[in-house]
């Protein structure tokens, strides 16, 4: 099994991703499990979603305390969360940032570090700060868990029409970004 | 288990409460009435969107300003002989209270999803299942759902049940607020076909008519109020068999199994039990999973139904453990103690059977049960069943004693 948790700010779409990548496991063959960190969600306040994703059917209910990655939506909730708390030295933190992966050697954690600047490519394509589904594709290209395609499929039966396109196309940038990081 | 890995080319990945809507869409309802509240309001935006699609054909929905009304609306639709179904959770459920004993009373056969959520103050939007559990004794059936395969299939199973003739009593599908309710994983959504063979119309022998008059809920008085009682409760005996029955033919059409009753997991042979309802029992079985890769003996008694309570049937289940221990969401203040705990004690006290029986009250509020907590009880109970000797009989599984 492996386990996801995603972090973000109410209003961000941190629940709707973790929905998302569920789609897409389970087109990939898995099967797979998504939830919030149930809240009283606030925009703008901390909030968690997660995601689960295996072989064999998921009973386990309780939250996830110990992912294999987690992704951060906004890099300023680096100082407010501790958003490497339990995540495994085997994993990834995919971090939306202008940064580089070496800005952020200091943090508490042996996982591998991604950043993407996912609120540019955001802007540039989608033309709305809204980084949920393109921070996906970054995850695909970081971990190999889900196949970028399925993710577009996903995002583009969730948001019909011209948003879809232009989604899935903002994630398939990130997708490509991140795999020329991994492959310079 | 509910999710048949089988299945697997017929499932699609939504969400708890979509499951749920669905299943009451194809069980087809000829009345919907609810009010929106927390974590069931998806399963009634979903309906209403079914409904403004055209998608529930002879279908009223009716629109209330209270859970009061909702339950009322159903009471006097059902008695005109309309399939009816409603859902609500916490402070919701109790603002139906008065009406629940009526609905029962009346022996109304209504299906009502109960996203179980705690109740204030404090004031809690999350689960526990402290709302359903305090409708004990008000004459409704209750079944508790695993996952939310479980709990849309089991409105289905409910409509089945309570208009059996032998049985027209109302039903709670009771299922975990958020943690099903908001979940997505994969399901199979019912095709209106199967839901057809499955679950014939709704054809009560009375009904409200105005060209056949009669009264439904008339008083009572001290010479015949015992009986309605004591038909209510030869109503829920009878719907002992007729769950078992209606898992079973549903098996038949669908190939989905989760107890009737009940259902043991790893039961026969096992020396520790750890007996539970609800979307808790997917956590323990993985841990137990952990303990029988190493030998260990440790076992699961999943109780679906709790109105009617199967006695027999748990008792039957329970008589070769070494030791039991009951996890559950609840309290019943004053006596330190769940409902599920005092009633398998209970069940048990005038037979040969002396097991030694302790209980972990856990998730009040919503409070996150992790596999550690129940591993710590697990290993509790295993001394339990080593020594004999009971500690502690009933205790909360966490407190903060610093919040004290």
């Amino acid at each position: 099994m492996k386990e996801i948790r995603i972090h973000g700010r109410g209003g961000q779409g941190s629940v709707t991703a973790a929905e998302l990548l569920s789609i897409a496991a389970f087109t990939d063959g898995k099967f797979s499990q998504a939830f919030p960190a149930f809240g009283v969600e606030r925009r703008g306040a901390p909030v968690q979603a997660f995601m689960r994703l295996d072989d064999a059917p998921i009973r386990v209910r309780s939250q996830i305390y110990e992912p294999d990655y987690v992704i951060v939506q906004d890099p300023t909730l680096l100082d407010v969360v501790n958003v490497t708390g339990g995540l495994k030295e085997t994993g990834a933190l995919i971090i939306n940032t202008k940064e580089s992966a070496d800005a952020f050697k200091n943090l508490d954690t042996k996982a591998k570090i991604m950043t993407v600047d996912a609120t540019k490519i955001a802007m540039d394509v989608i033309g709305v700060p809204i980084v949920n589904t393109i921070l996906l594709g970054a995850f695909a290209a970081a971990t190999g868990e889900v196949a970028v395609e399925s993710i577009q499929e996903a995002v583009k039966e969730r948001f019909a029409g011209k948003v879809g396109e232009k989604n899935a196309e903002a994630i398939r940038i990130a997708y490509d970004f991140v795999k020329g990081v991994m492959n310079a | 288990m509910a999710v048949n890995p089988n299945d697997k080319s017929k499932m699609v990945v939504v969400e708890g409460s979509y499951a749920v809507a669905h299943a009451a869409k194809v069980a087809r309802p000829q009345v919907i009435s609810a009010y929106p509240i927390t974590p069931q309001t998806h399963i009634v935006e979903d309906l209403s969107q079914f409904m403004a699609d055209g998608d529930i054909p002879n279908c009223e929905y009716i629109n209330v300003e209270s859970e009061f009304s909702a339950i009322s609306a159903l009471i006097g639709a059902s008695a005109t002989g309309a399939r009816t179904y409603s859902a609500t959770t916490s402070q919701g459920l109790f603002l139906m209270h008065e009406a629940l004993f009526n609905a029962s009373g009346m022996r109304l056969p209504i299906v009502m999803t109960v996203v179980n959520r705690a109740v204030g103050a404090p004031i809690n939007i999350w689960n526990d299942q402290q709302d359903s559990i305090a409708q004990r004794d008000s004459g409704w059936i209750q079944l508790y759902a695993e996952d939310t395969q479980e709990a849309a299939d089991m409105v289905l199973q409910a409509f089945k049940i309570c208009e059996d003739k032998n049985v027209l009593l109302p039903i709670m599908v009771c299922m975990d607020g958020f943690v099903l309710s908001h979940v997505y994983e994969p399901v199979v959504l019912m095709d209106q076909k199967e839901a057809d063979e499955y679950l014939p119309p709704f054809k009560p022998d009375h009904y409200l008519d105005p060209k056949n008059p009669m009264s439904f809920g008339t008083l009572g008085d001290p010479s015949v109020y015992t009986e309605f009682r004591y038909m209510q409760e030869q109503a829920m005996k009878n719907a002992l068999s007729v769950i078992e029955k209606a898992a079973d033919d549903f098996k038949k059409v669908t190939g989905r199994y989760y107890g009737g009753l009940i259902e043991g997991y790893e039961l026969d042979d096992a020396e520790v039990v750890v007996v539970s309802f609800g979307s808790i029992l997917g956590t323990i079985k993985d841990v137990v999973d952990e303990y029988r890769a190493n030998g260990e003996k440790i076992g699961v008694l999943k109780v679906r139904s709790f109105r009617p309570f199967p006695t027999e049937a748990i008792n039957n289940a329970l008589k070769n453990a070494k030791a039991i221990v009951v996890i559950e969401k609840d309290i019943s203040i004053g006596r330190n103690e769940g409902a599920l705990f005092t009633e398998i004690k209970a069940g048990l006290y005038n037979t040969p059977t002396r097991i030694p029986m302790t209980s972990y009250m856990v998730g009040h509020g919503g409070r996150d049960i992790r596999t550690s907590h129940i591993k710590e009880i697990i290993e509790a109970t295993k001394k339990v069943a080593e020594t004999g000797k009971i500690d502690v009989e009933s205790q909360f599984n966490e407190v903060k004693e610093d919040l004290l």
